[in-house]
């Protein structure tokens, strides 16, 4: 009989860290003039099985800021529990919210800070900036980000960015001759997901969104920027 | 002789005080992470400090988890960015880029800017990692302004750019990739010095970074010359950056009083158009020779 311990000594033995795993699904986010729309799928998958069939991915984090995450779900989850902790401290310390583009900012060092330990985890941060303009801000693993005005992100990034480019960029469309693209587009036509954010500017108009199946206001008072959340159920296969 | 004794003893009420100072100060956060000061992230202490995973070769690790050119399925994708270029005429520096970042082999987004602005009077580019060169030239931008206070007077654009050097060659190894030009206006005259993440570090007249350098340097080389125009100049940036079939070209132009930015071009309407503002007069070859002064006009993004 082999000496088990002799054999496994000369056997090259190989170890391999490997704290990630892959959940699926999708978001988006689109910004117009004085609003924005993020979205998720609700569905966390690790292969061909179905986890759950609600895990919200989108959350909200300040009055005018929603952040939706994808890729890894412990690590999303993680994130937006700092982040919300960090923004939990800034509150304490200045008496208000953290703007928007400094959130976005915050997101990236708090990304870089694992840059050799990534977070697998896309991130899309949309809401209202200081201005009143919607904003959609969308970043990479370790950080690098840019403000944009449509982003998907997840397994069907390749399926649902090049819609969006079709639809809010223009992208392979000539407008009809005398006629121009027009520049935002009004908030009734754009998108539905399973798990929808909507934020709307002070004093921006519903635009049809109080006659919206299905959808439910998460702010208590009209005067400031108004949340909207819209839940519809998947497929169920 | 009570108070040395109390300096140098383990037990008692100040050393106990010492220790749970030491204790505060070495949590994740300090008390500075509740104001400002924690502004910037990770730098909350002063310095960066950085995650890393407890194994026997981190960077092996990272490796194995981001690296998309040794393994095209890999994890995470990091951007990457693609075509940069930068030179040095009597008129200032001219800074095109692209404007495409890629994830593996996906296009993850057309619209990057892949400029840096470091501070009004210096600009840095971005290829390779899209988060490093983001990061690093922002904090550069941090250290650049503490030179101002504390100097009054500008940094030069050659100790900017061994600032940043200097910083990722002390991570050499661990996984960082960035190529980068800081490009500037300093008492010397215009400057641009390459940098890159294994702590290359050269000051020259011209530069192309990344995969599509090659085509650059191809058009850069057979036009440039020191005594350009700035409408020469400018259209040969637009020219170097058209050769690497992207969809857009960003343009800049770094002057005495600080940088500017010059547009945004859309490449497919130079190609059908070329540099006049004559539909289909093309960009081919006979156009592209003759030193045209007409400038494009730059689009809305």
């Amino acid at each position: 009989m082999p000496d088990m311990v002799a054999l496994s000594r000369q056997q090259p033995q190989e170890r391999q860290f490997n704290p990630y795993s892959e959940n699926g699904g999708t978001i988006l986010a689109i910004s117009g003039a004085d609003f924005s729309v993020i979205a998720g799928d609700t569905r966390q998958s690790e292969g061909y099985s179905i986890q759950t069939r609600y895990a919200p991915k989108v959350f909200r984090l300040t009055d005018k800021a929603v952040l939706a995450v994808n890729g890894f779900a412990a690590d999303g989850n993680m994130f937006v529990k700092q982040v919300r902790q960090r923004l939990e401290w800034y509150r304490h310390a200045h008496a208000k919210d953290m703007p928007l583009r400094a959130i976005a900012r915050l997101i990236q060092t708090m990304l870089y800070a694992r840059r050799f330990f990534p977070y697998y985890v896309y991130n899309i941060l949309g809401g209202i900036e200081d201005d009143g303009s919607g904003a959609v801000y969308s970043f990479d693993p370790v950080g690098s980000y840019e403000r944009e005005s449509c982003r998907a992100a997840g397994a069907a990034q390749s399926l649902v960015q090049p819609f969006l480019d079709n639809q809010i960029y223009f992208k392979n469309q000539v407008p009809q001759p005398g006629m121009t693209h027009p520049k935002h587009l009004p908030l009734g036509t754009v998108g539905d997901g399973l798990e929808m954010f909507v934020v709307l500017a002070k004093g921006s108009p519903l635009y049809g969104l109080e006659n919206f199946d299905g959808v439910q206001e998460m702010t208590s008072t009209h005067e400031g920027e108004r949340i909207f959340v819209v839940r519809r159920n998947l497929k169920r296969d | 002789m009570n108070s040395l004794t109390n300096r140098f003893s383990t037990t008692g009420p100040l050393s106990e005080l010492k220790r749970a100072q030491a204790l505060v100060e070495n949590e994740e956060f300090s008390d500075s992470a509740w104001g400002s000061e924690a502004g910037f992230g990770s730098l909350a202490k002063g310095v960066p400090n950085f995650t890393v995973p407890s194994v026997p070769d981190p960077s092996a690790f990272l490796r194995l988890h981001t690296d998309d050119h040794a393994d095209p399925n890999c994890r995470i994708k990091i951007q990457h960015g693609t075509t940069t270029l930068a030179f040095r005429f009597q008129g200032g520096v001219i800074v095109a880029v692209d404007s495409r970042a890629t994830a593996g082999s996906y296009v993850a987004s057309g619209t990057v800017k892949k400029v840096i602005e470091i501070n009004p009077y210096l600009l840095g580019t971005m290829a390779g990692g899209a988060a490093d060169c983001q990061y690093w030239e922002t904090y550069l931008g941090i250290h650049c302004r503490l030179h101002e206070l504390r100097n009054h007077e500008r940094i030069s654009v050659s100790a900017a750019s061994k600032y940043l050097s200097n910083l990722v060659y002390s991570y050499k190894g661990m996984g960082l990739s960035m190529g980068t030009m800081i490009c500037g206006w300093d008492k010397t005259g215009p400057a641009v010095f390459y940098v890159d993440s294994d702590g290359t570090r050269l000051k020259g007249d011209l530069f192309s970074v990344g995969s599509g350098s090659t085509f650059a340097y191809g058009v850069l080389d057979q036009g440039y010359r020191w005594d350009l125009t700035d409408e020469e100049a400018q259209e040969l940036g637009r020219r170097s950056i058209y050769c690497c079939r992207t969809p857009r070209c960003l343009l800049w132009l770094t002057l005495e009083d600080g940088w500017k930015f010059i547009g945004n071009y859309d490449i497919s309407k130079l190609h059908y158009d070329g540099p006049g503002e004559t539909p289909g007069a093309g960009y081919g070859y006979d156009v592209r020779i003759e030193r045209s002064t007409a400038a494009p006009v730059a689009v809305q993004a």
